[in-house]
Parts: C-alpha cells; sequence; structure tokens
C-alpha cells in the first residue's frame, strides 16, 4: 500500500484517535492500577469487542442485533471447554467416580466424554473453534434472515429469541454445559497457570492487542468501499440494490464480522476472568452490549471501546456502593442515549470538545507562527 | 421487422395484487436506441411496469424478455448486472454520502463482498465519476454532501449514478418531475445527449417534455395498452383522448 | 418418548395438558394484544410490556390482601374489582409513559426498543423497591378452586375455563374497538397517513395516547391472569417478553385472528411437550420451532401476504 492509500484507510483524525486509545490502554492503565484492577479493566475491555462489531452491524448497517451475547458466550464457551479439559485430567479428577470427565459432568453422573467435547483437547481446534462457530451459526441467521430480506425490528426481535433460547439450553443442559453456574474452575492454559497475577498481566496485552488488531480491521472495513455501501444500504437499501448490488450478502458478512469480534471477547473473557456461564450469554447481557455502543457513539469504533470501559466501570462502581439504584441509572442511560445523545460520547467529542481542542490548537499554532515571524524579522533587523 | 432486434420484449405481463390486476396482459416491445415514453393517468400501472421489469415486483403472468434473456425469474441485481438502470419517481440517493461516493458506489466494479473490500480508488474511476459528474452539471459538487443538493440535482445526480452504470436501457420514472423550468430543460438536453447508444423507457407527466424526447408513446389505462405509436398518432386516437388528454 | 404410554393415555395426557395451558394460552394472547395493537398500529416496540403485567399482577395482589383481611365477605368478587383497576392502573401508566417517551420516538422502531429496555429496568427496580424482591403469590377465592372432572382422567381447571372466557371476550372487544367503532377507524386512519388524519380533524396525538394505554391496560388484565399461574415478582414479565414478541411475530403482526391461534399453538405446544419433557427443553424446542418456521416464513404463520 502506498502513503496515499494508508492516509485514505487512516485520516488523520482517525490515527490520532487510534494512538491516544493504545497509550491510554498499553500504557496509562497498566502504569496506573494494580493488577486487580487492570484484569477488571480486561474484563471491560473484551466487551469492546462486541462494542466495535455493534457499531459495523448497527451504527453503519442499520442492523440491530440483539443477541450479541450468543456469539460471546460461544466464543468464551469454546474456549473455557479446552480450559476445562485441561483442568480435568485423571490424576486431578480422580476423587470422581469417572476420573478424566470435568467435575459437573461426573455430578450430573454423565460417565463419558460427550462426543462433542472431544475436539477441544486440541489447541489449535479450539482457537479455530472460537472464531468459526460462531461466525457459521451467524452467517446462518443472517443467511436465513437478509435473504428473506427480513430486518429492522424483525431482525432484533428473532437475535433476542435466540439469545433467549441459548441461555435455556446452557442451563437446562447442565450435564453437558455446565448448567446455570458455567464453566468454573480453569486453571491453566497449555501448562501455563492463568490465575497468577504475571498471567493476568500478560493476556491484559493478549487482549488489549487483539482488540487493537480489530479496531485495525474495523477501521479498514468502515474506509472501505464497503463501509460506505453500509450506509447506503442503511439509508437506500433499494437504490443499492438497483445499483447491482446483492444486499444481503453485505448483511451477512458485517453481521458475521461482528459475530467474530464478539467470539474473540468472549474467548478473551473466559481467560481472563477464569470462567463462563450463561449470564454472559442472555438477552439482559446481549442489550445491554448494545448500550456499550450507544453510548460510546454508535458511529465511531473509537467511542465504542470509551462506551464498554465507561458502563462496565460505572456498573462495577454503583454496584459496590449502591447496588439498588444501578438499575435505575442503567435505565436512565437507556433512555438518555435514545432521546438526548443518540451519538453518544463520540457524538459529544465531535459538537463540543473536538472543535475546542481544534481552536486552541489553531491559536498555539498562530501564536507560535507569529512570535517565530517576529523573531525572524528581528533576525533580518540585526542583520 | 425481426425480432431479436428488439432490446426488451414484454409479452402477455399480468400482475395482480390480491385479485386486484395492476398490469393486464401487456405486450410491448422496445427497439435499439429507442426512447419510448409510457403515459397515462394516475393508477394506470405505468410505475408497476418499470418494477415488474427492474424485478422489484414479481409477475404473475407473461415474460419479459431482455435481448433473448427472460427477467421475470431474476433477483434486482443480477437484472442490473445485465444492464438494466433505473430511476426512482423521488430522487433517491445516499443523502449521508458525497456526490463522489454516490456515484463511485454505482460504478460497475467490485460489486461482491470481497469486490467491495479490495475496491480501489484509482484513476479509471476517478476519470469516469469526473466524466458523468460533468454530463450532470454536478462536476463542482463533488464533495458536497448529497443530501444538500436541490431537488433537481438531486435528480440528476440519481441519473448519473445510472450512466456510471453504463447500461443498455435506462428506465426512468418521472425524471423531471418538481423541477424548474429551466432544470427541465437542461434535463431535457441531458436526456438527448445520454440517450445515444441505449434504449429508454421513461414514464412522464409533462407533454411539452414527452412531446420533445419521445420516438414512441404507449398509453397505459388501467393496466392495459390504450395505445401505441408516435406522438402525433396517439394524440388523435379518440380512446386516449377520452381518458387522458382531454382533462 | 410416547412408546411408554398406551393411545387412550396419550389422549388423556394431551386433553390434560391441553386445559393445564389454557392460562398460559389467555397470558399470551392478552400480552400479544396489547404488544399487536401497539406495534402493528403504532410501529413501536414496547420491551417493558412485561412489567405492564407484572403492574397487574401486583395490582391483583394488592386487591386480594385488601379484601382477604377488610372485606372477606366480598373476597369471592374481588378478582373481577382486580382486573378491572389493573387495566386502569396499566393504562395510566402507559398514557403516562406515551406522554413522556414514545411520543418523541414514532417512526424509530430500533430506538423506541432500546428506550422501553430502559424503562423496564427502571419499572423492575422500582417494583423490587416498593413490594421487595421476594415473590409473591394470591391466594383464589373457593369457586375459582378445583376442577370440573371430564372423564376418569381428564380434568377441566376452572380458573382455566373462567381465564380463557374472559381472554375471549376482551379479545372480541378489542376486535369490534379497532375494527368496527368509530375510534378503531381513527386509529387505522392515523396508521395510514398521519398529516392527513390529523388534518380532517382526528386529534393524533391523543389517538396515540389511547392505543398506547389501551395495549398497557390489557397487559395489566394479562397480569391478572398471570397470579394464577405463577407468583409475581419485580422481573417476572422479563421471562414473558420474548415468548409474546414471537406469539405476535408468528401469528403475523396486522391479524388479531393470527394472534390468537398462534398463542394457542405455541402455549399448548409447550405445554403439551412439558409433560413429556423437562420444562426446559420444552420451551427450547417450541421457540426453537417457532424461530425456525419464522426463518422460513418471516411474514408469520397466519398472514396471507408479504409487503415489501
Amino acid at each position: 500500500m502506498s502513503t496515499n492509500d494508508i492516509r485514505a484507510y487512516m485520516p488523520k483524525g482517525d490515527l490520532i484517535s487510534l494512538l491516544i486509545l493504545a497509550v491510554l490502554i498499553l500504557v496509562v492503565f497498566p502504569l496506573s492500577m494494580d493488577i486487580f484492577r487492570l484484569n477488571l479493566v480486561g474484563k471491560y475491555l473484551t466487551y469492546a469487542f462486541v462494542a466495535i462489531g455493534l457499531v459495523l452491524c448497527w451504527g453503519y448497517g442499520g442492523i440491530l442485533s440483539l443477541g450479541q451475547g450468543v456469539f460471546f458466550g460461544l466464543g468464551g464457551y469454546c474456549m473455557a471447554m479446552f480450559l476445562k479439559l485441561e483442568a480435568s485430567s485423571p490424576e486431578a479428577t480422580k476423587i470422581q467416580s469417572t476420573p478424566g470427565i470435568p467435575d459437573f459432568m461426573d455430578w450430573n453422573q454423565i460417565t463419558e466424554l460427550p462426543w462433542f467435547w472431544e475436539p477441544f483437547y486440541s489447541f489449535p481446534f479450539t482457537i479455530l473453534a472460537v472464531l468459526i462457530v460462531p461466525t457459521i451459526f451467524a452467517y446462518i441467521i443472517g443467511a436465513a434472515m437478509f435473504k428473506r430480506r427480513v430486518g429492522g425490528v424483525y431482525f432484533a426481535i428473532i437475535t433476542q429469541a435466540v439469545a433467549s433460547i441459548l441461555t435455556v439450553l446452557i442451563i437446562g443442559q447442565q450435564g453437558y454445559t455446565g448448567g446455570v453456574n458455567g464453566i468454573t474452575d480453569l486453571r491453566t492454559l497449555l501448562g501455563w497457570d492463568i490465575r497468577t497475577d504475571s498471567a493476568k498481566f500478560i493476556l491484559y496485552f493478549v487482549n488489549a492487542g487483539l482488540l487493537i488488531g480489530c479496531l485495525l480491521i474495523a477501521q479498514y472495513i468502515r474506509k472501505s468501499k464497503l463501509g460506505r455501501l453500509l450506509v447506503a444500504m442503511r439509508e437506500r437499501e433499494d437504490r443499492v440494490r438497483f445499483s447491482g448490488y446483492d444486499v444481503s450478502d453485505f448483511k451477512i458478512f458485517v453481521f458475521c464480522i461482528g459475530a467474530m469480534f464478539s467470539a474473540i471477547g468472549g474467548a478473551m473473557f473466559t481467560l481472563q476472568v477464569g470462567f463462563m456461564s450463561p449470564s454472559f450469554v442472555g438477552i439482559v447481557p446481549s442489550i445491554e452490549m448494545v448500550i456499550f455502543c450507544a453510548v460510546g457513539g454508535r458511529l465511531s469504533i473509537f467511542g465504542a471501546v470509551y462506551g464498554a470501559l465507561l458502563v462496565n466501570w460505572s456498573k462495577t462502581t454503583f454496584s459496590e456502593s449502591f447496588p439498588e439504584l444501578w438499575l435505575f441509572a442503567m435505565g436512565a442511560l437507556f433512555i438518555g442515549v435514545v432521546m438526548a445523545f443518540p451519538s453518544g460520547l463520540a457524538g459529544l467529542y465531535k459538537q463540543h470538545i473536538g472543535p475546542r481542542i481544534r481552536n486552541t490548537l489553531a491559536t498555539i499554532r498562530r501564536d507560535y507562527l507569529a512570535s517565530r515571524a517576529n523573531a525572524k524579522s528581528q533576525s533580518f533587523a540585526t542583520d | 421487422m425481426k425480432r431479436k432486434d428488439f432490446v426488451l420484449a414484454v409479452e402477455g405481463l399480468t400482475v395482480s395484487f390480491d385479485g386486484f390486476k395492476a398490469v393486464n396482459d401487456l405486450s410491448f416491445y422496445v427497439e435499439e436506441e429507442e426512447i419510448r415514453v409510457i403515459i397515462g393517468p394516475n393508477g394506470a400501472g405505468k410505475t408497476t411496469v418499470l418494477d415488474l421489469i427492474c424485478g422489484k415486483t414479481k409477475s404473475t403472468h407473461g415474460s419479459i424478455k431482455f435481448r433473448g434473456k427472460e427477467l421475470t425469474k431474476m433477483t434486482e441485481h443480477a437484472i442490473v448486472n445485465e444492464g438494466i438502470g433505473r430511476k426512482f419517481q423521488n430522487p433517491s440517493i445516499y443523502e449521508d454520502l458525497t456526490v463522489f461516493e454516490n456515484l463511485e458506489i454505482s460504478f460497475p466494479r467490485g460489486h461482491s463482498v470481497f469486490g467491495a473490500l479490495v475496491f480501489k480508488r484509482d484513476a479509471e474511476v476517478i476519470a469516469a465519476v469526473e466524466e458523468v459528474a460533468e454530463t450532470i452539471f454536478l462536476a463542482d459538487s463533488l464533495d458536497k454532501t448529497a443530501g444538500l443538493l436541490s431537488h433537481g440535482q438531486k435528480q440528476w445526480l440519481e441519473i448519473g449514478m445510472l450512466l456510471i452504470q453504463k447500461p443498455d436501457l435506462l428506465m426512468l420514472d418521472e425524471p423531471v418531475a418538481g423541477m424548474s423550468v429551466a432544470e427541465r430543460k437542461q434535463t431535457a438536453q441531458l436526456l438527448n445527449r445520454i440517450t445515444k447508444n441505449r434504449s429508454v423507457i421513461v414514464i412522464e407527466h409533462d407533454m411539452q417534455f414527452v412531446e420533445d424526447i419521445a420516438h414512441r408513446v404507449t398509453v397505459l389505462h388501467q393496466g392495459k395498452m390504450l395505445s401505441e405509436g408516435s406522438m402525433q398518432k396517439v394524440k388523435s386516437d379518440p380512446k386516449v383522448v377520452e381518458v387522458y388528454l382531454g382533462h | 418418548m410416547f412408546s411408554d404410554y398406551t393411545s387412550t393415555e396419550l389422549v388423556s395426557i394431551f386433553a390434560m395438558q391441553g386445559f393445564a395451558g389454557l392460562i398460559l394460552f389467555s397470558v399470551f394472547v392478552l400480552m400479544a394484544l396489547g404488544l399487536a395493537i401497539i406495534f402493528g398500529q403504532m410501529g413501536v416496540i414496547n420491551m417493558a410490556h412485561g412489567e405492564f403485567m407484572i403492574l397487574g399482577a401486583y395490582v391483583t395482589y394488592l386487591l386480594s390482601n385488601l379484601f382477604e383481611t377488610h372485606m372477606p365477605a366480598l373476597f369471592s368478587i374481588y378478582f373481577f374489582v382486580a382486573m378491572i383497576v389493573a387495566f386502569f392502573a396499566a393504562g395510566a401508566l402507559g398514557a403516562l409513559v406515551e406522554w413522556g417517551l414514545i411520543r418523541h420516538l414514532y417512526r424509530r422502531p430500533l430506538d423506541t426498543l432500546l428506550a422501553t429496555w430502559g424503562l423496564s429496568l427502571i419499572l423492575q427496580q422500582t417494583y423490587r423497591t416498593v413490594f421487595g424482591a421476594r415473590e409473591v403469590g394470591v391466594s383464589l377465592p373457593d369457586w375459582l378452586m378445583g376442577s370440573i372432572p371430564l372423564t376418569d382422567i381428564i380434568e377441566i381447571p376452572i380458573n382455566g375455563l373462567f381465564v380463557m372466557g374472559l381472554t375471549l371476550t376482551i379479545a372480541v372487544s378489542v376486535y369490534f374497538l379497532m375494527f368496527k367503532s368509530r375510534w378503531g377507524g381513527q386509529v387505522r386512519a392515523v396508521v395510514q397517513n398521519r398529516p392527513m388524519a390529523g388534518a380532517v380533524g382526528i386529534n393524533t396525538e391523543k389517538t396515540d395516547r389511547i392505543t398506547f394505554a389501551l395495549g398497557c391496560g390489557i397487559a395489566g388484565v394479562a397480569g391478572s391472569a398471570f397470579t394464577m399461574i405463577g407468583s409475581t415478582g419485580p422481573s417476572s414479565g422479563q421471562l414473558y417478553i420474548v415468548d409474546t414478541f414471537l406469539v405476535v411475530v408468528f401469528g403475523g403482526a396486522q391479524s388479531l385472528l393470527g394472534t390468537i391461534a398462534s398463542a394457542f399453538t405455541i402455549s399448548q405446544a409447550q405445554s403439551t411437550m412439558e409433560f413429556f419433557l423437562s420444562g426446559s427443553m420444552a420451551k427450547v424446542l417450541t421457540l426453537l420451532t417457532v424461530v425456525g418456521i419464522l426463518m422460513l416464513r418471516p411474514q408469520g404463520l397466519f398472514a396471507l401476504k408479504i409487503r415489501h
């Protein structure tokens, strides 16, 4: 790619946003927080993956999915299954009536590892599954709906129903899934203890690196013709169709990308937090993920990261000090962001803070230039 | 005339909505480089005919052949890629994008998901966009957000979006509706210029405009063909005078 | 799963589970009617609909306590009073919400969905603060208890019959209100052409408000019925919202008869399967079937045509 191309895909403003965010995540947070808080931030950032995907789907494509928890959960469960198998070696589980299988299976009188657990002994398979299983699932839902031109609220409701079904299924089949408690007591990744402080520190950076990777992919999509097509589709779907595009293909693509991002977030959640449960899959977490995106600004991939950080940080703070107020605050947030701040933090920045910074910078620059010109004329004078 | 000289052959076309036949056993043929104008009172089924040709509505019976290829079972985008462009009645453009981006999206390359991801704004694209922008009087507004254009300019932009596709058959639904007199004149010039080397179907109410551009006229009434021929012939057809021109 | 039973036993099981599903059916119909009126007529998605239902349930609970302690003589009729009060309480809240929130969001269906979700969180927390987190139940008057024996095995629960009768009455009244009354004509006029309806002298704002309030009021009545099949807690409504949306969509959003048929199908499928499978698997299978069918027939099972 030539420099011109790079500039087209990463304009100056976006580059600055990305750098600020990268410094914040990679330098400021790690330096200013203890490992407990940093791990917490790492957890919040796993939701940012979902929020970035939602910016592309919802902000750009106009496709509101209320079931992103499904993909977050699928990614998270794939990783959790691998870690659980590693934690369930025959030696570690010899007190069970069937050693060598996960403890919750043993509690549920299951005596043999189910077939779909078998491949998760392999780490490469697990990585592939994290990326591919949710994407295929998204493809099936997307193809079924978009090829039949179902969109808008119908799509939102169907995705919500899928989230609800998957939660009930996971909770109901506790012998295979760990039920309502989820898959817990995860210990090592390929022999490396993920519960130690140093592991948490490293995982934080892995997570941050992946997040920046996803941001770059999202930025590329956003700035490619596909990004402009998504905007065009959101406005005039028919016009795009009659310009010779198969609109459904683009919707399926962006929905699958959103699913894959969510799944990466889910897998990193499992690694950093040490468990995965249906409480991150269902209707409530899925719609909360939408609010992360909305608070950040539904058209800003960088805003989405701040939205995820801010909402989750407030949630932790509020629920620690005033648990009964949290739902009120969350409810007010949903209403407020829709009624008063439809473009979220990014919109506020763009309208109020951005221009001010630019003005200040312009003034500084002008003063600087003026003083330099002064200095120059003085130096001429002395010549 | 031999059948294969027809660009478009519509035969026995019928569509019914809940038993109401919006288009009823309609047949007509469009030749190479012909400008065909469809007129008729409101509710005659004019727009529905365009919808049927471009695949927006599926027919109940009948056939639509474009250069010998049956269109009735094809999807919209496949029909477009065969070489048919359609302008909607109300200007249908992407208001949040710039004029340049509006035209660029319609440029016939990179129409698959992968193609759109790797699409590059190279010299060929820029040249094509600039050429079309020149034609539609918008060369100075390429970086303007399309939502800020005047109504007439939006109409032109949509026509430009079709031109850049280089269609063999262009279908325009009321291209001068809502335009000022000056804009109408400019549009008539525009149409005369862009209809070289392609066939055009136009729906229009403005009779002066129709006389200016039409090679042949088809008059629809209640979904059926009432009359067809030159403007002179149609004008003097007593059936047409009764239902339409007499008003 | 059927092989362990004889055919007569199977018939009886189906019949019994069918009658047992009557209340679920009624709750579905009433909830879905409210949603369908609001969604079909106004294009607004009300995610807080479950909380309006729960308001009705709490009203019923309060009145049952009130009658039990202060007017035990009238206890046998409290349920009728409760339904009426539930209707007006939920309806009044609905009118308030329409005025404060919904009217600012017309034609932004995805946004109403998020805003009303926020509302549902606030209502849930309010219920938790006022009524406590513990689930509450109501006691039924004697005449609603028990069942009518039909054969040796099949028994019809009286409360189920009563609630279903009531539901059908409400459904029929709504039908007449929407399609035969002058007011219904106004609502439909507003749906089809808002500026024109306004121009011919229909107060569109008032029509919207009453429509929304009516939908919420019916949800309140659903809440009264709900107290007979489950205990009432601050977040009980949330469990029903997805099912109810599926009922509406499955039935074809515009069709009253479709809504009733789809509520019947879904509630009966779930109730029957619950006998053979665990409750959660019955729900999974039912919802999965519905979603599967909707993917093949997005216009709903009972809608005649699809409009683009």
